[in-house]
């Protein structure tokens, strides 16, 4: 079974495509970060003149040569994968994303469930909840350290925020589009409002729920990494090396360890696929109906 | 000459009266009138066909029937019993009344056999057991065989529709109100379709009310033909179908049908014209 389906990944040109693709962009990457050794000074002037001709400052100019290359990265990362710190970080990151999106997901589920069906849930709460919305949550990173007790609960309260909204508004908008069709029919055979609630409004909900908490998950990463940055990365938990990821990432800056923002870049984007993967599979599981489209 | 041969004279429940009904809507602001003065009489275990343009207001009146919608004057019954009048404009909804819509209701999210018991134990009239052994007899009487536990999603529409008017079965309705359901299918499936509605109902022997604005369609299945006047809606000429029942295709061919459409036709034309004219000027 699993032979076959290796077997097939591997004669499928699709496959092959991405393999390339990202060889490619590490070749390039790699030509390109080591520019400045080969590429002699004389061969490049006449662009830089061209470009400063053209009215740039001479010293505005990006230059690719600046960034580590992708061999120089894997040196880097090798080192630290080793590092208690390191994954503590990682710890510490999903941890944080985890606490934000769980409970984004214990309210806003029951929150948005309760302004579709009751009128006057929606009267009470939607317009706090439309005010709040557009504060982006990192405008809320100082307010939440001076409210919270901790740091650490004030970086969860800022990735829940990131989550909650988005869960919300799917959520709502998810009860709300579902066909009057349905309600008409689940009536008439006699269902009852609790009947109608429990097997109409969240099953027909439930694929909006998926696609809001991936949204939401999305959001929750780019939150807590910036919340990280900001706040010190919590540093009277874990120490230093073990303030999350985003603080990995500010630290090896601060510390002027150029490789070691990349892997930390990287690492961010493995942990974010690995978690939508895993709401994909969730989300896969729990709605099964939605299969066979 | 008797036209009810054996259907609607087999069955004792199910006969509506529609009496004078009109619906008005937003009566306040610009008021439209989707229903002017309909008054019908569907004789228990009827098969009774309303054609007419779309966007006549038929559906408005099946819409009344099934509680979904307030009429503003006249009262509609149901053998005998008041449904909605213009004291109480908006019926309850029951499982008496069973609709099967044009788009199709089956809830995407159960699986066919799960639709299908979901009235019987909504109602507490059965437990899930019962259902389940009722339910697979009964799909299995509708040809439905081998697709209890796929979804909606994975069977054809044509299918579709039967599981559909199967689950509407289940409720033991008095009426089953069908919003021109054969609508999207293809005229191979339509053909199927009409064929295994009239076989269920041979065996079922409910009232059926049937709207639709295919013309064939509605002499090859009904009773009588009602066709209606575009918006406002009321019966503007009602055919007795004297073709004896059970019907099946050859009946299409057969020179009674050619006439009764013949017969037809231009009241059914006259109307698609007003209504192409009225769409015209609103548009």
């Amino acid at each position: 079974m699993t032979g076959t389906s290796l077997r097939r990944l591997f004669a499928s040109p699709v496959f092959w495509r991405g393999v390339a693709s990202i060889v490619a962009f590490l070749v390039l990457w790699e030509l390109g970060a080591r520019s400045r050794q080969w590429m002699a000074p004389e061969f490049y002037a006449p662009f830089k003149e061209l470009l400063v001709a053209m009215g740039f400052k001479k010293d505005y100019l990006p230059w690719i040569g600046a960034v580590p290359a992708p061999s120089a990265v894997l040196k880097s990362w090798l080192a630290v994968i080793g590092q208690a710190g390191y994954w503590q970080s990682w710890y510490m990151s999903f941890f944080r994303v985890m606490a934000g999106f769980v409970s984004a997901m214990l309210i806003g589920i029951p929150f948005g469930l309760a302004l579709a069906v009751s009128r006057s849930a929606h009267g009470i709460g939607f317009p706090v909840f439309e005010v709040l919305r557009p504060i982006p949550p990192l405008a809320w990173v100082p307010a939440s350290i001076i409210f919270w007790p901790t740091q650490e609960l004030a970086i969860s309260f800022v990735t829940f925020l990131g989550a909650f909204y988005t869960i919300v508004i799917n959520v709502l908008g998810g009860a709300r589009s579902i066909d009057m069709r349905y309600f008409q029919a689940a009536q008439s055979m006699g269902a009852s409002r609790l009947d109608i609630f429990r097997r109409i409004i969240l099953p027909g909900t439930l694929p909006s729920i998926v696609v809001g908490s991936a949204v939401g998950m999305g959001i929750t990463w780019e939150v807590v990494v910036a919340a990280e940055m900001i706040s010190g990365g919590g540093s009277q938990i874990g120490g230093t090396s073990g303030g999350g990821l985003g603080f990995f990432i500010w630290n090896s800056y601060v510390g002027g360890s150029y490789e070691q923002i990349v892997v930390g870049m990287i690492s961010i984007g493995v942990a974010g696929y690995v978690s939508s993967e895993l709401l994909r599979w969730l989300g896969y599981y729990v709605t099964p109906w939605l299969r066979v489209r | 000459m008797d036209i009810r041969d054996p259907g609607p004279s087999a069955a004792t429940r199910g006969r509506i009266v529609i009496d004078d009904v009109v619906k008005i809507y937003d009566p306040e602001g610009a008021a439209v009138m989707a229903v002017d003065h309909c008054t019908l009489d569907i004789e228990a275990g009827e098969i009774c066909m309303i054609v007419g343009p779309s966007g006549c207001g038929k559906t408005t009146l099946l819409n009344a029937v099934a509680g979904f919608h307030e009429i503003t004057s006249g009262r509609i019954l149901m053998d005998g019993e008041t449904l909605c009048s213009t004291e109480v404009p908006r019926a309850a909804p029951g499982p008496d009344r069973i609709v099967v819509f044009q788009n199709g209701a089956l809830f995407p999210w159960k699986t066919n056999l799960e639709n299908v018991i979901f009235g019987p134990v909504m109602q507490g009239r059965l437990g899930r057991n019962e259902a389940i052994d009722k339910g697979r007899a009964m799909m299995a009487d509708a040809g439905l065989i081998g697709i209890e536990h796929n979804y909606p999603g994975e069977v054809s529409s044509g299918v579709r529709r039967r599981v559909e008017i199967v689950r509407a079965l289940m409720n033991d309705p008095k009426v089953l109100l069908l919003d021109e359901p054969y609508r999207a299918l293809d005229s191979l499936t339509k053909s199927v379709m009409h064929e295994a509605l009239l076989e269920i109902y041979y065996k079922n022997r409910v009232t059926i009310f049937f709207i639709t604005h295919d013309l064939e369609e509605a002499i090859f299945l009904g009773h009588r033909v009602a066709i209606m006047t575009t918006r406002p809606c009321k019966p503007k000429k009602v055919l007795a179908v004297n073709i004896p029942h059970p019907r099946d295709y050859g009946v299409l061919t057969s020179k009674r049908f050619r006439e009764l459409i013949e017969e037809t036709n231009e009241a059914v034309h006259e109307e698609a014209l007003k209504a192409f004219q009225a769409g015209e000027k609103e548009g």
